[in-house]
């Protein structure tokens, strides 16, 4: 295995994606929304074609813009046909974001003789490649993608930081949130805003399948080893960290083995996140299946029997 | 009345169909459109290229819709992405073990084995996680699908390196290539398809017991999980085999849109099923019909838009629970909930202006100072409501400040009081509801009254001398109680 410069910064750079998804991923696994990532991350396609379609600039303040306005309008419409289709809600995700995904591939065909928006980009990502486009901050060379991460990141550690209050009550109870003042209509809004603003971000940066996993596996380990939730953001956000180098490490070591050239570091990243996770489900102390099966008493549900009741 | 308004519904739903595919060829003319007479040729199945695929987009359609109604009644939707992610993995392992084995690793039965093996792998891990964890039905679903996708990335990238292995087209099961279809292909959909509609139609009984009561199925000693599972088998058949025309992503949508969409239109599983499997086949042949007249358009996305245009038309006019409908239903409940309000005002008034209980009620002009007095009217909503019992012709001219039945009118006033007092009587000789607070809890219920249940009510009242009379108000009616 050889470890140089360019390792460091894709395990720096997939920290930092992993970080920012886990942190609203937390919430999203609380309010029982998981598949709302995977939703948000498919329909932000047309938000980024029509943002290129409309301004001809792959600047990344329109990108985000049009992303932002995709995310929310899959949240809007899966409030709307839910609510007044009498629809289930699970159904009526699946059906927004496809419907904006085929409408995203549509427009990026019509559109890819002027882009290089390649729909392929967008699941596969480039972590290898996206630490080459440096620029120098400082006497530094860094790579971009690291600066928008980070960015991100920071963003998001604001956002859980400054409204944890509001997330944590709208989370577990929004009735009692909307009776203190808080409009748990708005909180939600605003996390689809930023699980769209970094998922879009990771788009840029490196590709898709980072954040679909990140959002979801390392809160939900989380979740299965603490019952506090600050606890398990920050549990979450070690996870992630974690995932992020021992996936590249694997991503380095395991094609050696089998003398392949190489594979793809974010789907190791995922493939890390799953083992710990599994690791958890098979060890956690008290909630891990291993003590359950000793105890026997293999209870469902447990701590968290008050999680909001919609089925997804 | 409902099956009135489902055949009028299905008649609206064939008439948008049909304008749909007037517009298409009737923009045939226009030179940015193809010729008219080709794209009559295409979607009747004339062209030897494209008829290939628009059988086969058709077949999985059904297929899918079938199976999808199933997915959507369980309320597992989501369920199927999930599934069709977890594939992924299974298409690389099935070409490296086909390589190791000394093939060429693209054979398609050996791709798709794989896909099954992860795919059923996946949901399994889906059901151990929500039944052993704290964790709900979501995040195990996201769990398996972020997992073994990456997995999936991750081993592709491998494999596509294996010395003397070529991998390329294998990401085609992403976004699915419709075009490259070939006979083969177009036998398995047909084999899927017709063990989809075979398996639905014997077990038809079964399913929707499980569906609708799994409790009381397994109570019945119905082996439900097996059910369960032959469910989930028929959604990993379509699934695995619809990978290469639409693509992993969109798969999801092939299962559901039809399905959904045709819940609006009916209440019964087995129209449902039927209406799931022909909207899934109009959507997969329209869309492969438009995607082969326009070359450069991915089959499954345009399939898919075609299928949630005809989701948008069901969720706004669908018959059985459609928004239109609905709202429309809402509405003339209303209208006829004002106008036996005002009818029964108005009888009450003229009651309470008869100075001798003993006489026939004569139908006298009533005054509007009255009328307004008696209910909590604004004097808006009231002026509406006289303005739609003028045109229903329950109310006849009088001078100005007046108001005067019809004779239709004052029978229909008789009526409608006289099925409120059965009901207020009913619910204070049954139901023990003070004579003081009965007005309102019968007023909850007296406009759904039918002839049924009104001569129910009779019976049930026998010993009082009712016949044909409106009985006496059971409490004090305040003739000025809006005041």
């Amino acid at each position: 295995m050889k470890w140089d410069s360019l390792d460091t910064w894709t395990v720096v750079i997939g920290s930092f994606c992993a970080v920012a998804c886990a942190l609203p991923g937390c919430f999203l696994v609380l309010r029982r929304m998981s598949m709302m990532g995977d939703a948000i991350s498919h329909a932000i396609l047309p938000g980024l074609a029509m943002a290129f379609f409309l301004t001809h600039s792959r600047l990344t303040l329109v990108m985000f813009a049009g992303a932002i306005c995709v995310g929310l309008l899959t949240a809007v419409f899966t409030q709307w046909i839910s609510r007044f289709g009498k629809v289930d809600r699970g159904a009526a995700m699946g059906i927004v974001f496809t419907t904006l995904f085929a409408a995203g591939l549509i427009l990026i065909r019509k559109t890819a003789k002027y882009v290089e928006l390649d729909p392929a980009c967008v699941l596969y990502g480039s972590l290898e490649y996206c630490v080459l486009d440096t620029f120098y901050l400082g006497g530094l060379e860094v790579p971009r993608a690291a600066l928008s991460m980070g960015g991100v990141m920071i963003f998001n550690v604001l956002f859980t930081l400054l409204l944890f209050k509001e997330l944590r009550v709208s989370s577990f109870d929004p009735l009692l949130a909307d009776t203190q003042g808080i409009s748990s209509n708005l909180v939600h809004y605003l996390l689809m805003a930023v699980v769209a603003v970094t998922t879009v971000a990771a788009f840029e940066a490196v590709g898709s399948i980072i954040v679909i996993a990140m959002l979801i596996v390392p809160p939900a380990t989380a979740l299965l080893l603490t019952s506090r939730l600050f606890n398990m953001l920050i549990l979450s956000a070690i996870l992630a960290i974690l995932s992020a180098f021992a996936g590249h490490v694997g991503a380095l070591v395991i094609p050696e083995m089998f003398g392949l050239r190489g594979t793809v570091s974010s789907g190791m990243m995922a493939v890390v996140a799953g083992l710990l996770f599994l690791i958890a489900w098979l060890l956690a102390p008290g909630e891990g299946l291993f003590f359950k099966l000793r105890r026997r008493n293999p209870g469902r549900g447990g701590k968290y029997s008050k999680l909001p009741e919609e089925e997804f | 009345m409902l099956a009135v308004n489902r055949g009028k519904g299905l008649g609206f739903f064939l008439t948008v169909m049909f304008l749909v595919l007037g517009t298409v060829i009737a923009g045939a003319q226009e030179s940015f459109w193809p010729e008219g007479s080709y794209v009559w040729k295409v979607i009747t199945l004339q062209t030897y290229n494209s008829r290939l695929v628009i059988l086969s987009s058709a077949l999985l359609g059904v297929a899918s819709g079938m199976a999808g109604t199933f997915l959507l009644l369980r309320k597992r939707s989501l369920m199927g992405d999930a599934l069709s992610h977890a594939t992924y993995p299974g298409i690389g392992f099935g070409f490296l073990v086909m390589v190791l084995l000394g093939g060429d690793g693209k054979w398609l039965p050996g791709l798709l084995l794989g896909a099954t093996f992860t795919g059923v792998l996946g949901v399994l891990m889906v059901v151990a996680i929500r039944n052993t964890t704290c964790l709900k039905n979501d995040a195990a679903m996201g769990i398996v699908l972020g997992v073994f996708f990456g997995f999936g990335a991750a081993l592709m990238r491998m494999v596509s390196d294996l010395p003397g292995a070529d991998a390329a087209g294998l990401d085609s099961f992403i976004y699915g290539t419709a075009a490259s279809m070939v006979s083969s292909d177009f036998l398995l959909i047909l084999l899927v398809t017709g063990g989809v509609c075979l398996a639905s139609l014997l077990l038809l009984k079964e399913f929707t017991l499980v569906c609708f009561d799994e409790d009381f199925a397994a109570s019945q000693g119905w082996p439900t999980l097996f059910l369960d599972l032959t469910m989930l088998g028929l959604v990993t058949a379509v699934t695995v085999v619809g990978l290469q025309a639409v693509g992993l992503v969109l798969i999801i949508a092939f299962l559901i849109i039809p399905a959904t969409a045709a819940r609006f239109w009916t209440d019964d599983l087995r129209v449902m099923l039927v209406l799931a499997a022909l909207m899934g086949g109009a959507g997969g042949w329209l869309g492969s019909s438009l995607s082969s007249l326009f070359m450069d358009l991915p089959t499954g996305a345009v399939i898919v838009l075609v299928s949630a245009c005809i989701f948008g038309m069901s969720m706004l006019f669908g018959s059985a629970r459609g928004v239109l409908p609905r709202a429309l239903r809402h509405v003339r409940l209303r209208r006829k909930v004002g106008r036996q309000h005002l009818l029964r005002a108005i009888y009450e008034i003229l009651e309470g202006q008869q100075p001798d209980v003993a006489e026939p009620i004569r139908n006298l002009p009533v005054d509007l100072a009255f009328l307004v007095a008696h209910r909590s009217w604004s004097l808006s909503e009231l002026n509406l409501l006289l303005r739609r019992a003028q045109t229903e012709d329950h109310l006849e001219d009088a001078i100005e400040g007046q108001v005067r039945l019809s004779e239709a009118g004052f029978g229909e006033a008789a009526r409608i009081t006289r099925n409120h007092r059965l009901w207020e009587l009913y619910l204070i000789r049954y139901a023990d509801i003070a004579p003081s607070h009965v007005d309102r809890d019968a007023d909850l219920v007296e406009h759904v009254l039918d002839a049924e249940v009104v001569g129910q009510l009779e019976s049930e009242l026998q010993g009082r001398p009712l016949s044909l009379e409106v009985p006496p108000s059971p409490h004090f009616i305040d003739q000025h109680a809006g005041s």
